[in-house]
């Protein structure tokens, strides 16, 4: 019964779309007040029929309705409550509908928030958002029906191991958060296209929406990120994986976006662009969905290779990207030009910046894809790994991280070389040294550390003169200015993770009996031996390893081979001492002979730094959107209507 | 006007490329094992642990030789597959059973039918190397010279059997 609900609201909810898009979009074209308020009420029936189908499904999840294939495929009775909760979007059809239902939560906040936008504008920005919900709901229905039901099934064979993990829990809604955020900056690109009407409000309107997408996105990319690394086993943070790569893309256009629309606020100019980077970071959003949905690309995170979804979602990105590309042709060149501005000046800062994140963003989808290409054109079968993407990625940062120390120091219109550099260069100069001389902390001096350091302390320097300058001005709190610094020093804090866990982290793959002692980096493991555990759903062997220091005790880290009951998978449980300034890393590998196993240990420094920093940028762009500006423009529309 | 449309062009080209994609299988990589002899055994069977089989004793004979193990999810996935080919009985498939322990590999054929002919035992995987095995499941086709034909990775659908491998089994078996 509570199946066929959820399909049936589907499909209502599918019939809310349709008139969510069609009656507003018709309405504002022909001006017709009565259509246009259609878009409210029937956006917030949408997304409450969405929330009830997803109901449903967790409903089905968590009461092991094992007649329903999908419950039966990724689900167990033995499964704890909480993942067969998270097990509601653990597959495909879940996570379709999860993407689904995020975009409804987004549209009712453009419903609840776009009180001081004129009508049509609502009119459009919410229509072009049910058509993407139309879109979505018709896949689920045609190729992927979550409720499709089967002859009760004893029991199920449960979730993927890799997913019953706390991250789980809220790492998807997270990311995806992010990922459909995008769509309101990319409905607002739209509608503003249809309508001719491309001006600085427009980019007001847009950029809170922009910013909390974008800090979504950062938080879910860190923490998939941090799953990768104690999930996973190998100690790696990023393995520039085709499903990393998906998220990655949209989070380096969506920050190009985020500058971008600043210069087309401030100053009116790039307009054109900026709509056309609203247009790529959501259809690279889609783009990340089809790859990994559709299985043109083996790796890890597929769910299912199935070339009718596969054709389905190339058809929908083909009409959604295309028409949306094909309306930009038409109308971009209806844009006038912006303000002008010198060869050195904040716009042209900004302009580098988005210059560098493109490319930076180009060459991840060619490495992404060019095993694709290759294939598609008869030449063989190759694999890009991560000595591509380094060896491209890493020059494309470095004078992006110059920029970041830089960029927000200049003027708009015209900055003067000599006035920055008479700014700057004691905090350069200071960089360098302690740049150079940090390294010699660490034992070994590394050319690339040091390189790394500088860009980390050049970007503290910017910051730290930035702030210090508009204190001494007397200009008073602004959301937006604290923001955008707090973001990058976040930049700064991964940097310098990234720098010291690629440059030091040490690595002992060994094999260990009871009593057996390893020293790494000062730290001494030993192995206590392994005893057998029962878990709810699987069974376990844990390790022992005790780790001390200098002879002090520091911890003692549980590592566990598991074996999960249902679908009988190994599994490799880490275990981890978390610190400031490293981690310590252990994972259980096989049973050797003798009583004997090999034993995985890590000395990671700084790793943490990473996701720390991950977390500043966030919290910088959440902090931005807190700006008055917003608000301000809000309350005073207000009080005009009212 | 024109320069607005380069976003377009790009995209097209791009999409082109992954309509391409969507036909081909990156799982599919070819083997250098193709065109040469199966690498040879002689390994216990699961049935019976004192009898041997090696790939001399099927001389005269196409057969499908099909890697798997209990502990493989995707070995389940085409399980029916592999039940619907032996019921046909074109083909016979011979199992291995790869680095798995034979009492839960023994459960598995009883719970879910067995469709091969014989399964034997690969304990410590060495043969598995020798085959190039570097995911279960794997299937080979060799001919009645012993020379392995077709290689495929991962689990065999019933459509991709029709397609790619029954032709070649009808040709090889003529």
């Amino acid at each position: 019964m509570i199946p066929e609900l959820g399909n049936f609201a589907l499909i209502v909810a599918l019939l809310m779309a349709l008139t969510q898009s069609i009656l507003p979009l018709a309405g504002a074209a022909r001006n017709i007040p009565s259509w246009m308020s259609v878009a409210r009420p029937a956006a917030r029936a949408q997304s409450l029929f969405v929330a009830i189908a997803f109901a449903c499904l967790a409903y089905s999840f968590l009461s092991n309705d094992f007649s329903v294939i999908n419950v039966t495929q990724h689900s167990y009775s033995r499964l704890p409550a909480v993942y067969r909760f998270t097990a509601t979007w653990g597959s495909h059809e879940g996570s379709l509908l999860l993407w689904t239902l995020i975009l409804g939560l987004w549209t009712f906040a453009v419903t609840l928030f776009s009180r001081h936008l004129p009508d049509d504008m609502v009119a459009r920005v919410i229509g072009v958002m049910g058509l993407v919900s139309c879109g979505l709901l018709l896949f689920m229905l045609l190729t992927s029906n979550p409720f499709l039901r089967m002859p009760m099934a004893p029991d199920g064979s449960d979730l993927n191991p890799l997913l019953q993990d706390p991250g789980m829990v809220i790492h998807p809604p997270i990311l995806y958060m992010g990922y459909v955020g995008f769509s309101v900056a990319f409905a607002f690109a739209l509608a503003a296209l249809i309508s001719g009407k491309l001006d600085a409000s427009w980019a007001r309107w847009s950029r809170p929406w922009t910013t909390a997408a974008w800090s979504f996105l950062t938080l879910g990319i860190m923490m998939g990120s941090w799953w990768a690394y104690y999930e996973l086993g190998w100690g790696g943070w990023w393995f520039w994986d085709p499903t990393e790569n998906a998220s990655l893309m949209p989070w380096l256009v969506g920050t190009a976006l985020i500058h971008s629309l600043a210069v087309t606020e401030k100053r009116g100019s790039f307009k054109a662009w900026t709509v056309l980077l609203a247009i790529a970071a959501f259809s690279l959003s889609l783009l990340g969905t089809f790859l990994v949905r559709s299985g043109v690309l083996s790796s890890v995170h597929s769910f299912a290779s199935d070339p009718a979804r596969g054709l389905f979602i190339l058809a929908f990105l083909a009409v959604v990207i295309g028409g949306s590309l094909l309306l930009f042709a038409f109308r971009a060149n209806q844009v006038g030009l912006g303000g002008r501005f010198a060869l050195v000046s904040r716009e042209s800062f900004l302009m580098a910046n988005n210059i560098l994140l493109l490319t930076a963003c180009g060459s991840v989808l060619l490495g992404t894809l060019y095993p694709l290409f290759i294939d598609a054109l008869g030449l063989g079968k190759i694999s890009v790994g991560p000595p591509y993407f380094n060896s491209v990625f890493v020059p494309l940062v470095l004078p992006l991280l110059f920029l970041v120390g830089v960029g927000p120091l200049a003027r708009w219109k015209q900055a003067s070389v000599p006035d920055l550099v008479s700014r700057l260069k004691w905090g350069f100069a200071a960089s360098v040294v302690v740049a150079l001389l940090l390294p010699f902390t660490m034992g070994a001096w590394k050319p690339m550390v040091a390189v790394g350091y500088l860009s980390a302390l050049w970007i503290v320097v910017g910051v730290a003169i930035n702030v210090q300058s508009r204190l001494r001005s007397g200009a008073g709190w602004s959301a937006n200015f604290y923001g955008m610094n707090l973001a990058h020093l976040g930049v700064a804090v991964t940097v310098i993770g990234i720098t010291m866990v690629s440059a030091y982290e040490s690595e002992r793959n060994v094999r260990m009996i009871v009593g057996d002692t390893i020293t790494l980096q000062g730290y001494t493991f030993r192995f206590n031996g392994v005893k057998h555990i029962d878990g709810p759903n699987y069974t376990a062997e844990r390790g022992a390893l005790e780790v001390t220091r200098n002879g002090n005790p520091v911890t003692i880290l549980y590592p566990e081979k598991r074996t999960y009951l249902a679908s009988g998978m190994p599994f490799s449980d880490s275990a981890i001492n978390y610190g400031f300034t490293r981690d310590l890393y252990t994972a259980l590998g096989e049973p050797l002979d003798g009583g004997a196993w090999s034993v995985r240990l890590f000395h990671k420094p700084f790793v943490v730094w990473i996701w720390i920093g991950a977390v500043l940028m966030a919290l910088g762009g959440v902090l931005a959107i807190s700006d008055r500006r917003y608000r301000a423009a809000l309350r005073k529309q207000g009080r005009a209507v009212a | 006007m024109k320069r607005f449309l380069i976003p377009l062009g790009i995209f097209i080209v791009l999409v082109g490329f992954l309509a391409v994609g969507l036909k081909l299988d990156p799982r599919e990589v070819p083997s250098p094992l193709i065109g040469k002899s199966a690498p040879d055994f002689n390994l216990p069977l699961l049935s019976d642990p004192a009898r041997h089989l090696s790939p001399a004793d099927l001389r005269g004979k196409v057969w499908l030789f099909n890697v798997w193990a209990s502990w493989c999810t995707s070995c389940r996935q085409e399980h029916e597959t592999l039940l619907e080919i032996s019921r046909q009985g074109n083909l016979p498939i011979y199992g291995m059973d790869y680095k798995d322990q034979p009492a839960d590999a023994l459960a598995v054929l009883g719970s879910m039918g067995n469709p091969y002919v014989e399964t034997v035992v690969d304990l410590d995987g060495r043969v598995g190397i020798n085959y190039g095995v570097y995911g279960v499941p794997e299937s080979y086709l060799i001919d009645k010279n012993g020379i392995i034909r077709f290689k495929f990775t991962g689990p065999l659908s019933r459509e991709g059997f029709d397609k790619k491998i029954l032709p070649l089994v009808k040709e090889l078996q003529k």
